[in-house]
């Protein structure tokens, strides 16, 4: 804006005119410099940093500057990468339908259901509850729910469905799952919620008008123009799932591996240049990931 | 298409928890007109429109079209289609396919609703857009589409929210043009709601004045314009002087009323009691300068305000009690006798020029 506003006075003002060129040329570098120093410190240096330490050599004690591929070699020539690899996408595969299933609809009934914005806003709020408490709280909290006399368990056992315990509701691929749905949910809700928000109700007039009946009215109207949301969704809910130790940790009581609990490993191991290695080739793929999306969804419209 | 329907409203009433948007209002609508709403904003016209297209429900009353009441029956079996307001095309759906919308809900082949959407954007000269969305349209171009869209249910009522106000004044004088167009050719009954006078006076058939949920008028253009009937109709309808007073007497055939403040007027008319409100109207380019021809068709007041606008001049008159008086005079007559701003005039018309307004019992 400034560089605008400057141009006419450099018409009138000769003398003046390189001076005041050099200013408005770099203004708009010094008012993008904080943000780009922030990113290059803190997002850029640190990623750099892991491609150059992938290419190192190590031993039980310490790593070793060099230009080595073995690291790659080894990550991707094993038969555990490519499986923990294939588990990781299998959850990220079921959470993402899940998430995308229950989000919607979340947000389909916040957005088209609720009439008024107060109220709204009371059960959007009432969705982020609870995130108020951390990740992990939230995830040890369902070990009571679901454990062997758990709450489901003892229920269950007690009033007769069940003879004894289900022994898969805890430590198990069931529970990675379920959790991860508990933990990303709200990711999905919040950008499709967004999304239906902005679409026109004269447009759902139109269709009704057009003879379309509640289903068609979803599917020609409302699920093409919440696809962006959905998108954006998707992108949050598969990366935190590809990145995600913790949960897979935890609920699987060490049962089942992610990508980013084989790095967790690694690193204890203080097998630095192998975690790093693993960790690019991650990068890679949740890239890969990300520009399939946009390349289906043009999310452009809502940023 | 030149199945066209009569619309009946019958004592329709549309009711919003405590308020009431529309008071049981009746209206007949004669099939192939173009009828017109109008009204200010909140007046009850775009609920009314709402009602008869479905997407609205009924308090209380009927809607017929044709033979068939249409009250509990959803919009798209009514045989009426609505264009929007701000025209809602699906803005992920190129032109053809929002044409197409309803012929896929009904499930019309591929092949087929493709085909008769492109038949119907060459009716609309739209045909080489085909491919486009309707953010890449300017705002005719738009219209245009919509009513591709409504008109290939082949309705036999056209429902038209003010289709024209989000254009500029230039496009809307166009497609204002268009509108009567189709509608002559199609034969089939618009209703079209605005708040523009002028717009309904170039198009509609039938102009219904409506304030307040209630009909203040419905007749032809002209009608309206001459015999406006209350006077809400005169002032809404503008070019009226509206004065308003209480009947004293009779004298040939005439009322008598008195101004508060001042003047004592007359008007044709008969049958009042004395001490009864009266509101007349005095077209303002039928009022002159001069004497009047009979007592009380006439006063004298302080020109306020002198507009020049080419062919006529516009004068404010205060005078009598009477605030605000516009008199439009030929630009030949008033500078062979020019008035200055602070000159007393003498203001007259002639008795049939002042019509006595009539009022909604409320």
């Amino acid at each position: 804006m400034t560089a605008v506003l400057e141009r006419p006075g450099m018409i009138e003002a000769k003398p003046a005119r390189r001076r005041r060129v050099s200013i408005s040329a770099v203004v708009p570098y010094l008012q993008a410099a904080p943000l780009a120093l922030i990113l290059g410190a803190f997002l850029l240096l640190p990623i750099l940093m892991i491609a150059v330490v992938s290419f190192w050599d190590y031993d039980f004690a310490a790593m070793y500057p060099d230009f080595l591929t073995i690291n790659y070699a080894d990550t991707l020539g094993s038969w555990v990468t490519w499986k923990t690899y294939l588990n990781t996408l299998k959850y990220a595969a079921i959470v993402w339908a899940l998430t995308l299933f229950i989000g919607f609809w979340v947000a389909y009934f916040l957005a088209f259901h609720i009439r008024t914005t107060a109220m709204q806003m009371v059960l959007f709020l009432v969705c982020t509850v609870p995130f108020l408490t951390s990740n992990i709280i939230r995830m040890i909290s369902w070990i009571p729910v679901l454990g062997r006399n758990g709450l489901v368990n003892s229920t269950l056992v007690e009033i007769g469905l069940i003879p004894k315990p289900i022994e898969w509701l805890l430590y198990s691929e069931f529970a990675v799952v379920l959790a991860m749905v508990h933990l990303y949910t709200l990711f999905m809700v919040t950008p499709i919620f967004n999304t239906l928000m902005r679409i026109d109700k004269s447009l759902i007039e139109a269709a009704r008008d057009a003879g379309a009946s509640g289903w068609q009215v979803l599917w020609n109207v409302v699920i093409p123009l919440a696809k962006p949301g959905m998108a954006i969704g998707t992108i949050f809910v598969v990366t935190l799932v590809m990145a995600d130790f913790s949960t897979v940790q935890v609920m699987s009581g060490g049962q089942s591996a992610s990508v980013a609990l084989m790095m967790k490993n690694q690193m204890s191991l203080l097998q630095y240049p192998a975690a790093a290695a693993n960790a690019v080739v991650l990068l890679v793929l949740v890239l890969l990931m990300v520009a399939g999306i946009l390349r289906i969804v043009d999310i452009r419209k809502e940023l | 298409m030149s199945k066209a329907a009569e619309i009946d409203i019958v004592s329709v009433s549309k009711i919003y928890g405590a308020t009431t948007a529309v008071e049981d209002i009746s209206l007949k609508i004669p099939a192939g007109t173009y009828c017109c709403l109008l009204g200010p904003s909140g007046c009850g016209k775009t609920s009314t429109l709402r009602m008869i297209a479905g997407h609205e429900s009924i308090s209380s009353g009927d809607v017929r079209l044709g033979n068939i009441v249409v009250t509990d029956l959803p919009p798209a079996r009514r045989g009426t289609a609505m264009m929007f307001q701000s025209y809602a095309l699906f803005p992920h759906l190129d032109l053809i396919d929002n044409v197409a919308f309803s012929l896929k809900m009904k499930g019309v082949g591929k092949e087929e609703r493709r085909a008769r959407a492109l038949e119907m954007l060459k009716l609309m000269q739209m045909e080489g857009y085909a491919g486009r969305r309707p953010a890449q349209l300017s705002g005719g171009q738009q219209q245009r589409v919509a009513l591709a869209r409504a008109l290939i249910t082949d309705p036999e009522a056209l429902l038209l929210d003010e289709p024209l106000s989000a254009l500029d004044p230039f496009l809307k004088i166009r497609m204002r043009a268009e509108l009567k167009k189709l509608q002559t050719s199609l034969g089939i009954t618009f209703v079209h709601v605005t708040h523009s006078q002028e717009e309904a006076m170039a198009l509609a058939d039938l102009i219904v004045v409506m304030n307040d949920g209630r009909i203040e008028q419905a007749a032809h253009p002209r009608t309206v314009f001459e015999r406006p009937a209350t006077a809400f109709v005169a002032r809404f309808m503008g070019d009226h002087n509206v004065v308003s007073g209480r009947v004293s007497g009779s004298r040939d055939g005439m009322v008598v009323f008195d101004v508060p403040g001042g003047a004592s007027l007359a008007a044709s008319g008969q049958g009042r009691a004395i001490g009864e409100p009266i509101d007349i109207a005095i077209r303002t380019d039928h009022v002159r300068i001069g004497d009047p021809p009979a007592t009380g068709l006439g006063f004298t007041g302080i020109t306020s305000n002198i507009e020049y606008r080419g062919s006529t001049v516009k004068l404010s008159v205060n005078g009598a009690g009477i605030e605000d008086f516009t008199v439009i005079v030929d630009d030949t007559s008033f500078f062979a006798k020019p008035v200055a701003v602070g000159d007393a005039v003498p203001i007259a018309w002639d008795a049939e020029d002042a019509i006595v307004l009539g009022r909604l019992d409320s």
